[in-house]
């Protein structure tokens, strides 16, 4: 026992000794969750836009005036022609334009109706269809009330939006985020520190040492579980506390699930090990082979739903692809798990494989 | 000048004698393309849709109907409770579930107002308000259907519209179907540009170190510059030409319009790939070995990428987060090739980026070649 806590220390030596390692493993957890709670957003907040009013009566003033005291929308420029929209997008000042038709009030008041233009940069697809679907939500909104208060025959709508009632960004990047972080440290950083002893000679050293290979690889591994779990803690609590992302469900049955994921990823990592003779080829091994599928396939950043049929078929192969999807039941909905067994399973499923993976191929190369 | 050729020559060499970098150099642009074009899909289709229709009515059935012929909708399940619908959200078989509640028709004919419940799984928020807002607009349009149908037996066809209506239009420029890849397809090729410039070309150099090549080298009659742009001259070729590749496959693949001038993009990569290539010179005067290279570069790369705008805009980001961006090349890049490509903007359009772009490659080569030593 204490050969096993001399080995430990020793590797968190190693570990703390380097501020550019320390860097990757600390810095960019922090980094990315601030990344994510506040920067990467698709809410869209101030777009700039710009006016074409052909009209300047009261009622396109009013439309204008609602439209630009919303948080959602900045005057740009106003236009005074049509010859005007072109550069104006072009130069990338403006995302859309709204463009009332010449006396917009007489022909509301004389035919019932009067028509806006609402011209979209749509360049970037989605940010047009949530300008657009906020600009006729503002419209609608001024003509509702122009109406008499209650229109009969009418349908109200009751939404509720479930598990994220302020439509908060991070709630979908923090289960996302966790993964990415115990992929990062347990598999990425695992696979090189062992590679690093058999490149510079030392593993040899080691494996003539009393302790038995089993001993060496788990004294070696325990400090990234460690860091692991501190990682997933603190991701969990800046979550909650300063984004208030909630945790619904099981404290205890998350971190279980925490625990069985970074055996998982960790066995990957020792599999990368055995493989890979240099830190290069292990490093090249654990982004190609690891993080970026896991970040572009999991489910993490983009829905699974709109790969095509391929892409969908290999994301079943990706361990975080279901990790994800326990965590997600568990923080934000509160299930428990007779609710995510499958997904579990299938994760334990993973872990032995890796782990007998690993272990026959560490005996290959003992002798 | 002959000095420089010389190591450029050196340079090519070993580059293609490396038998793994071959195949990264031209395999990375058409996995980048292909998997992450496809993957990287925001685009909202095919909300998964439950509808529960506890009221079996004529109307409801129509309302029912409409919703299922929605191309932004699939239905996939129908129940006949409001604990079903839950537990199809909860359990991530729909996104979305529309509740019309028993006595539907009866009450809105007969009381004129009748709800209908929407529930959204909002964890990804956007999907959520964006699927609640298309479930609106339909059921906001089926009233409007019902209210022409009823509302004139019922003696109301005045009341329905006493302020007129706005007729709303709108079209979608520079990408009239709304395809997500005609957005990511020039994003990618500015973050391909961005890893060969700076990645590959921090790693060189501190390869020579860690292997103590650079000894050599620095007790050649050499001069500091000449064996700087001698490293640097075939990543930026190599970059260029890795533009113009995964320009091609995105063209041929994607049918991306290419609207702008190819010598304006040309000139554009040309300049940013100098100040890139700045920054991996800086990188490598930090590290002592390729890992400490590589963990440095990707941190940064890791901030550049989310903090650019190509996934999410910079105009979403809060004001700090904002300001971090202005010291984004990445993000200048990222604006420009897709002005150039999608927009056909012009030097013209593009004068504020050039300068700014100008300036900071001046203050980090600057840097880089303050910071370069020639002892060891």
């Amino acid at each position: 026992m204490r050969r096993f806590v001399g080995f430990v220390q020793k590797e968190l030596y190693h570990i703390f000794r380097d501020p550019r390692t320390l860097l990757i493993l600390f810095g960019m957890p922090l980094v990315q969750i601030l990344l994510f709670g506040y920067a990467v957003t698709n809410e869209i907040r101030e777009v700039r836009i710009a006016v074409l009013d052909q009209s300047k009566d009261l009622v396109t003033q009013r439309i204008t005036e609602r439209v630009l005291s919303s948080e959602f929308f900045a005057l740009e420029q106003t236009l005074s022609d049509e010859a005007g929209i072109e550069p104006a997008f072009r130069s990338n000042r403006i995302k859309a334009v709204l463009h009332y038709e010449a006396e917009f009030a007489e022909k509301l008041r004389r035919d019932g109706s009067a028509s806006i233009q609402i011209l979209l940069d749509a360049t970037d697809p989605n940010t047009a269809q949530s300008v657009l679907s906020y600009l006729t939500g503002l419209i609608q909104q001024d003509l509702a009330e122009q109406r008499i208060a209650s229109v009969p025959l009418s349908i109200r709508i009751e939404p509720r939006m479930r598990y994220n009632p302020e439509l908060k960004g991070v709630f979908l990047f923090v289960p996302g985020l966790i993964t990415i972080i115990l992929m990062l440290v347990s598999a990425m950083m695992t696979s090189i520190s062992i590679t690093r002893e058999k490149e510079l000679g030392t593993m040899e050293v080691l494996l003539v040492s009393p302790m038995r290979p089993f001993q060496i690889i788990l004294a070696k591994v325990t400090p990234y579980v460690l860091l692991s779990l501190i990682n997933a803690s603190g991701i969990l609590l800046i979550g909650r506390n300063v984004f208030g992302v909630p945790i619904q469900g099981s404290l205890l049955l998350l971190m279980a699930e925490c625990v069985l994921f970074i055996i998982a990823t960790l066995s990957l990592g020792i599999l990368i090990s055995t493989v890979a003779q240099t830190q290069q080829v292990a490093l090249m091994l654990s982004l190609m082979g690891l993080m970026l599928p896991t970040i572009l396939l999991s489910g993490f950043m983009f829905p699974i739903d709109n790969m095509p049929i391929p892409l969908q078929v290999i994301s079943n192969i990706i361990p975080a692809r279901w990790f994800i999807v326990i965590v997600k039941g568990i923080m934000l909905k509160g299930v428990g798990l007779e609710a995510v067994w499958k997904e579990t399973l299938v994760l334990a499923g993973f872990a032995a494989v890796f782990i007998s993976l690993s272990i026959r191929r560490f005996k290959v190369r003992l002798q | 000048m002959r000095t420089i050729l010389i190591i450029v020559a050196k340079e090519f060499r070993q580059l293609f004698r490396n038998r793994m970098m071959l195949p990264i150099i031209l395999v990375m642009p058409f996995v980048q393309l292909v998997v992450l074009a496809y993957a990287a899909d925001f685009e909202i289709k095919r909300l998964r849709l439950w509808v529960t229709d506890l009221d079996q009515s004529g109307l409801s059935q129509r309302l029912a109907a409409k919703l299922e012929a929605s191309p932004n909708f699939v239905v996939t399940g129908a129940g006949y409770s409001l604990a079903a619908a839950d537990q199809a959200i909860e359990a991530d078989q729909a996104d979305l579930a529309v509740s019309i509640p028993a006595g539907f028709e009866r009450t809105l004919i007969r009381e004129e107002e009748a709800s209908v419940q929407l529930i959204a799984n909002a964890i990804d928020g956007v999907r959520g308000s964006l699927g609640a807002s298309y479930a609106s607009q339909i059921i906001a349009d089926f009233n409007r259907e019902v209210r022409e149908a009823y509302g004139s037996s019922l003696g109301l066809a005045g009341l329905s519209s006493p302020a007129g209506t706005y007729q709303l239009t709108w079209s979608y420029w520079y990408n009239p179907k709304m395809d997500y890849k005609t957005f990511m397809v020039p994003g990618i090729l500015a973050l391909l540009v961005t890893m060969v410039g700076a990645f590959l070309s921090s790693m060189n150099i501190v390869r020579e170190r860690e292997i103590g090549t650079i000894e050599q080298i620095n007790v050649t009659p050499i001069r500091k510059y000449q064996f700087v742009i001698g490293k640097l001259l075939p990543f930026w070729i190599l970059a260029i030409f890795e533009l113009c590749f995964g320009l091609v496959i995105g063209l041929l693949l994607y049918k991306i319009p290419f609207l702008g001038n190819f010598g304006v993009l040309l000139g554009f990569a040309a300049l940013y790939l100098l100040l890139i290539m700045g920054m991996g010179l800086l990188i490598s005067t930090l590290s002592e070995n390729q890992q400490q290279a590589m963990f440095l570069s990707w941190f940064f790369m890791v901030i550049f990428i989310f903090l650019s705008g190509m996934f999410t805009a910079v105009e979403n980001m809060p004001e700090w987060a904002q300001a971090i961006t202005r010291l984004n090349p990445l993000r200048y890049f990222i604006e420009a090739v897709r002005m150039i490509i999608l927009k056909g903007s012009g030097f013209g359009d593009l004068t504020q980026h050039m300068w700014i772009l100008a300036l900071y490659a001046a203050v980090i080569n600057g840097l880089a070649i303050l910071r370069y030593r020639k002892t060891v």
